[in-house]
């Protein structure tokens, strides 16, 4: 590109054309080599180990034959199992609720901090920094700090509720609390996000559009609903799409919080993925994998759902 | 000119980019350290489970000396335990599996199993001091995979002033209904029963089996009144506020520390808690678990074994058998087994570990009684009966299904 402008001048600057016919190799050579690390970088670390999965979900693995790399292939009968489980039905529902739960919470609390913050009031960036802690501690030191802080016996929440005369309650370990546990914890963790991105989509909407709005005699609530809320849709389209690709693969916090117990009853295909392949001491490779694929679908489908939407309303 | 000599420039940069992802991917994709794996001499790889020691430990040095005997270089790597087996599946299937392997014993039959481990008539072991109750763990299909370095098992500590306040005799308590007769004693003065884990893990059924075992129930057949008089009671504790309902997701390490904080009479733990009994200051004693009609439960053996795992060049085996036999002689095993807070595999070194410190003495009974939880021949279905038991023991402590109902699916499960 930058070529013509290096020739030097004392050379007749030779027509375009014939250039690009005098060295085509090189040029190409050079441009599949620049392709090349990035080519090598996306077989290497994307297509393989999802190609591998997908085979792993296809082949009926026992350990001997994991090791010794003769599983034979068993089409769907790994995919047949997980169907047939009778942990599948309550784990779909887990992370359906899980996914919608946590979307809808940490979207509204988001937008509502964003709004809040837009007010550029004395301390806002102080403030708003504070509230990315969540979004900068490690996982595990925050799943840790949630697990400690709903202990049943020592736990400061139970602690407080005790002082405001409410009775323990069995945040992580009783079947009808521990999904609601790690959905708070999760929340928390993805309001900064959410709040972020939102934020800065809130900074592109111009203020002569307020202006003209509060002209018009446009009271706060309608500004938002009319103004605010149609010129973010296209970033709350994205912020909705990657927390919910974030939010349906989360594991740590489930994991470090209730272990998807007791008795599975915060287990969704995320930690039941991770349970059959290395939850036990006899690894389930093949239905682990099975699970983890239907995850990779599903974050595909909704993904092909907002692409899809997006055109539209490009078309429109 | 110029554009020429820039071009080219560009494509030899290019190029050595593209040679420098190649040639580091093609090291990473090979099987690992072949380059190192001359016979005679040369690097040897140890994989164990002992993380928390590092280069200046006892243990590394042992190593680096059994190494120096054999006229080798030992290349030592600690994992986390529980990840142990599952980085052992992975390198022997790609064929860079570690020369010697001391790893957890449940995941001995499981290795032995995918054929990562060589028997001890390969190897050429010498497994015949090491207690057979022990050694029964890695043994399966009449073959033996690795010998035990040293072994651990479950006891219960009790609070010596804790049940001094609460009236409590300890010599009264020698089966379930004392027992529980002690806790509500405990209760009723005031102070916490016992602490426990039941988390959904391994550890979970590690710590369910003494009474498991107490009650008389067989792995084999999860569901039968015994097993289900072991749930219930764990449960009926609950239940009566002896135990916290943390104990559900209690690992061992957070229901010490709940026993360490000096509020609970009793706690279910291990012999590697004992140097932490004496730091916590706490008077302590240690009462081995009772069956349910009396007498002592057999409880689960921890502890790891020492394995010689599966190589191409078979002319290894000779310096890794020599490496293990150095680690688990008499004279190493002694050192060893102290550094780890273990109890010897060996009646000659358990003796002399109780000569040098007689609190050992009610562990040393604890570890004879032991059994290995994939003894029985059980080998790898143990895995996945273990599974379905902490799931069991799971549901019915959080009220999800009554013992009877969880264990009954658990054993469908199982089949």
């Amino acid at each position: 590109m930058n070529d013509t402008r290096q020739v030097s001048p004392r050379r007749p600057a030779p027509r375009p054309g014939a250039r690009e016919r005098r060295r085509p190799p090189s040029r190409q050579w050079a441009a599949w080599a620049f392709l090349a690390p990035v080519g090598l970088y996306l077989g290497l670390f994307y297509a393989y180990p999802l190609y591998r999965n997908v085979d792993l979900s296809l082949r009926d693995y026992t350990v001997r034959s994991f090791v010794q790399g003769d599983a034979p292939f068993s089409g769907l009968e790994n995919y047949r199992k997980i169907f047939d489980d009778p942990a599948f039905a309550p784990a779909l529902l887990h992370t359906v609720v899980f996914t919608a739960v946590c979307l809808v919470f940490q979207y509204a609390i988001g937008l509502a901090l964003a709004v809040f913050f837009n007010q550029h009031f004395r301390l806002s960036v102080t403030l708003r920094a504070l509230f990315l802690v969540p979004w900068l501690l490690p996982l595990i030191v925050s799943a840790s700090t949630w697990s400690w802080m709903l202990n049943s016996d020592s736990g400061i929440v139970n602690a407080v509720l005790h002082a405001a005369g409410i009775g323990p309650v069995n945040w992580l370990t009783s079947p009808s609390w521990s999904l609601t546990s790690v959905i708070i914890a999760n929340i928390w963790i993805g309001v900064p996000f959410n709040l972020v991105v939102l934020h800065s989509g809130l900074q592109s909407i111009p203020r002569s559009l307020y202006e003209a709005a509060a002209l018009d005699g446009a009271n706060a609530w309608q500004r938002f609903w009319r103004v605010t809320f149609p010129l973010l849709r296209p970033v709350s389209a994205i912020t909705l799409l990657l927390g919910l690709v974030y939010t349906l693969k989360v594991f740590d916090i489930i994991w470090i919080m209730t272990k998807g117990g007791p008795a599975d009853s915060s287990a969704t295909f995320a930690t039941w993925s991770y349970q059959l392949g290395f939850g036990n001491l006899l690894p389930a490779f093949g239905p682990g994998a099975a699970v983890g694929n239907l995850l990779v679908v599903a974050a595909l489908v909704l993904g092909l759902v907002y692409v899809r939407a997006q055109r539209k309303q490009a078309q429109s | 000119m110029h554009s020429t000599i820039r071009q080219r420039r560009l494509t030899a940069a290019a190029l050595t980019a593209l040679a420098v992802a190649v040639s580091a991917t093609a090291c990473s994709s090979g099987p690992g350290g072949t380059d190192t794996r001359g016979a005679g001499g040369g690097t040897y790889t140890v994989w164990d489970p002992y993380p928390q020691f590092d280069k200046a430990s006892a243990w590394a040095k042992l190593l680096d000396q059994c190494g120096t005997k054999a006229g080798v270089t030992i290349k030592r790597t600690g994992y986390d335990t529980s990840d142990l087996g599952t980085k052992t599946l992975l390198a022997a299937q790609q064929g860079n599996s570690p020369d010697v392997l001391i790893v957890d014993n449940p995941v001995v039959s499981t290795l032995a199993e995918a054929g990562v481990l060589t028997t001890t008539e390969e190897n050429e072991l010498d497994t015949s001091e090491a207690d057979p109750n022990l050694l029964a763990a890695g043994q399966s299909g009449g073959k033996t995979y690795g010998t035990p370095i040293g072994a651990n098992t479950l006891a219960l500590y009790y609070n010596k002033k804790v049940l001094k306040a609460a009236g409590v005799d300890i010599a009264a308590v020698k089966d379930w209904t004392s027992l529980t007769a002690a806790l509500a004693k405990v209760k009723k003065a005031g102070k916490k029963g016992i602490t426990f884990s039941a988390i959904g893990t391994e550890e979970g059924s590690f710590q369910f089996l003494p009474w498991f075992w107490g009650s008389g129930a067989e792995l084999t057949e999860l569901d039968s009144p015994k097993a289900v008089s072991a749930l219930s009671l764990w449960k009926n504790w609950l239940k009566q506020g002896y135990a916290p309902n943390s104990v559900l997701n209690n690992t061992q390490t957070t229901s010490w520390q709940e026993f360490a904080s000096g509020d609970y009479a009793f706690s279910e733990n291990g012999t590697w808690q004992l140097a932490g009994a004496k730091k916590a200051g706490l008077d302590y004693g240690v009462l081995p678990i009772p069956g349910a009609n009396g007498g002592t439960a057999a409880a689960p053996t921890g502890g790891e074994f020492v394995t010689v795992p599966v190589q191409r060049d078979t002319d290894r085996y000779a310096v890794s058998q020599r490496l293990a036999t150095c680690l688990t002689s008499t004279a190493n095993l002694y050192d060893t087994d102290t550094t780890l807070s273990y109890v010897a595999p060996t009646s000659k070194v358990q003796d002399k570990q109780v000569a040098a410190n007689a609190e050992l003495k009610p562990w040393v009974a604890a570890v004879r009684a032991a059994k290995g939880r994939t003894s029985d021949d059980l080998g790898t279905k143990y895995p996945t009966i273990s599974e379905q038991m902490w799931k069991a023991v799971q549901s019915a402590l959080s009220g999800a299904e009554s013992p009877k109902d969880a264990l009954a699916k658990a054993q469908s499960a199982v089949k």
